[in-house]
């Protein structure tokens, strides 16, 4: 079956500066894609070429096997947005932000409506349907977008930071929504710098850093390749401690303060340096995602 | 490429500043009911005391006669001119209103299209109501007076489209000053509007013509006059011309601004 998505060495110049440098990947049909990475990544820039706002240097993308170039009409009228800054429009109602964006897909009035009765039903905003949308939390208007973003019944989804800013009760209300749309069969691209969410949704997923693709996969192999099984962490690192993992070979990190060791055989390493070395603050826990990224992109601040 | 990407489409922009609209019609029908009252008030009550009647066309006409159908021409350019300036600006700028249509079928240029023809629209309501209260003093001829309301669209689009361009190319909202100082002020009190070009210097008067407002005050004054001459075919080809050029070229400023 022919790919949702299917972009080739994206590039993205600003001003001459790489934003996107060379990107390629496929999302296929009902599976969620992420994409990951730091601050001006490219993680934006590259959706944004995917949904025809912003147009490509070069490379070829391809949205449901056509050309975006050409066909950006096509394309936009089967995909929903949700940007990363919020858009909801303040000189509506909630109820009124999606019959009005209805309109923009020239979807009929009656259509709309009944529409528009589902979606808030879905986001459990049915009581909220008269209100401003600026009386709304932060977490109501991520979830109204997310609703406004489905008016068109789209093919594929494009979720951009979709928790960002998000209390961690918001944030799991969205999650729960886009695991029902998951669960529907939806297509779902999303970028997130997030490891927790990436774990929880992504299918498969890409770690872009300076507008190139470090890694893809599926995250539980992903961490398994990159990190292993285990992770085990030291704080206040002793200096014999130090010594002792860089004669052992072990792979590891050291940022001062804190010893991150990667490892395969958590168990016994574990009972090793902490009897040896250290009686407290040594932790050993399962990798995650989050390791895997901070390993590939660096811990080095990016703004 | 202006062209193929812009369709009737531009209509549901439209649609979206006319629901807004509704949803607060009663404010935005004060200032046209008002505004008149004002101006015929300090300017025909007081002003015209003292300058009697002016001569217009080889006729004499009273003060209040002759300035009435300038302010519906003001009023039109300011409707469009302030909505596709400010208000388009906070929907651009500050809402995200327009990035959020981007990710809709609709396209840069309908957006934009969508936002002068409703300028445009503006235009005509406020005209409409205030054409009503004019009329009450029994100043304006009809039925040729009723051909300010198609002519308030077509000088809500040649206003609105330079308001655009403006808009198109100014970093904040508080350098909408410097158009309105060197663009629309000038064109307030030099337009033929409060008094007769002809007391102009000849050097001014020429320069008048440049702007479109003196156009657009020519058009009104005869109409609600009723006093037609084939000169007002040129004031409404200036007025097309001058549409014709900022139009596209605010739809294409628009989109190197915001396509990036």
């Amino acid at each position: 079956m022919a790919a949702i998505i299917e972009a080739r060495d994206l590039r993205k110049n600003y001003n001459g500066r790489a934003a996107v440098d060379g990107i390629s990947f496929d999302v296929q049909r009902g599976e969620t894609f992420g994409l990951l990475g730091p601050n001006g990544a490219g993680k934006t820039t590259t959706i944004r070429m995917i949904y025809g706002f912003s147009p490509m240097t070069s490379g070829s993308l391809k949205v449901f096997e056509r050309n975006i170039e050409s066909h950006w009409r096509f394309i936009k009228e089967r995909i929903g947005v949700c940007q990363q800054e919020n858009s909801l429009d303040p000189d509506l109602s909630v109820e009124q932000n999606l019959q009005v964006f209805a309109r923009y897909f020239n979807i009929p009035k009656r259509v709309a409506a009944e529409r528009t009765r589902q979606l808030l039903d879905f986001v459990s905003m049915k009581q909220r349907k008269n209100d401003k949308v600026t009386s709304l939390s932060g977490g109501l208007m991520r979830r109204l977008v997310i609703a406004r973003a489905l008016i068109n019944e789209p093919d594929l989804l494009i979720l951009d930071e979709p928790t960002t800013g998000l209390d961690p009760q918001s944030r799991h209300q969205v999650w729960e929504r886009l695991d029902e749309l998951k669960s529907r069969g939806l297509t779902i691209l999303l970028t997130t710098h997030y490891m927790e969410e990436a774990s929880r949704l992504c299918d498969r997923l890409v770690i872009v850093d300076h507008g190139k693709i470090l890694v893809e996969g599926k995250p539980a192999e992903l961490i398994r390749t990159h990190v292993g099984r285990e992770v085990l962490e030291v704080s206040e690192p002793s200096r014999d401690l130090i010594e002792w993992v860089e004669s052992r070979g072990l792979e590891h990190e050291n940022l001062v303060h804190r010893l991150i060791v990667y490892c395969k055989e958590g168990e016994s390493l574990f009972h090793d340096i902490s009897g040896a070395y250290c009686t407290e603050g040594c932790d050993l826990r399962l990798a995650t995602l989050e390791d895997v990224f901070l390993k590939l992109t660096g811990r080095g601040l990016r703004e | 490429m202006i062209v193929s990407s812009l369709s009737r489409r531009f209509f549901r922009v439209w649609q979206r500043n006319m629901t807004v609209y509704r949803r607060i019609w009663k404010i935005n029908f004060i200032p046209p009911l008002l505004e008149p009252l004002f101006y015929l008030f300090a300017f025909g009550a007081g002003l015209g005391a003292l300058v009697g009647s002016i001569t217009y066309e080889g006729t004499a006409v009273s003060y209040i006669a002759y300035i009435a159908p300038a302010l519906l021409g003001i009023n039109i350019m300011y409707n469009s001119f302030f909505e596709n300036t400010y208000a388009s600006f906070v929907r651009m700028y500050y809402q995200k209103t327009f990035d959020a249509m981007l990710a809709t079928p609709l396209s840069i240029e309908e957006i934009i299209a969508g936002e002068i023809i409703w300028g445009a629209t503006k235009s005509v309501i406020a005209t409409a109501i205030m054409l009503v209260i004019i009329s009450l003093f029994g100043i304006v001829s009809f039925p040729a007076g009723l051909l300010i309301l198609p002519l308030a669209f077509v000088g809500g689009v040649a206003f609105g489209s330079i308001g655009m361009f403006f808009t198109s190319l100014l970093p904040s909202i508080d350098s909408f000053n410097l158009p309105i100082f060197l663009f629309v002020t000038p064109m307030f009190l030099f337009s033929g509007t409060f008094f007769p070009l002809e007391n102009l210097p000849s050097w001014a008067q020429r320069a008048a013509q440049a702007f479109p407002l003196t156009h657009l005050v020519n058009l009104c004054r005869s109409l609600a006059l009723g006093t037609l001459g084939t000169g007002l075919l040129i004031d409404l080809l200036y007025l097309i011309v001058f549409s014709i050029l900022f139009f596209p070229l605010a739809l294409r400023c628009m989109r190197r601004r915001l396509i990036t």
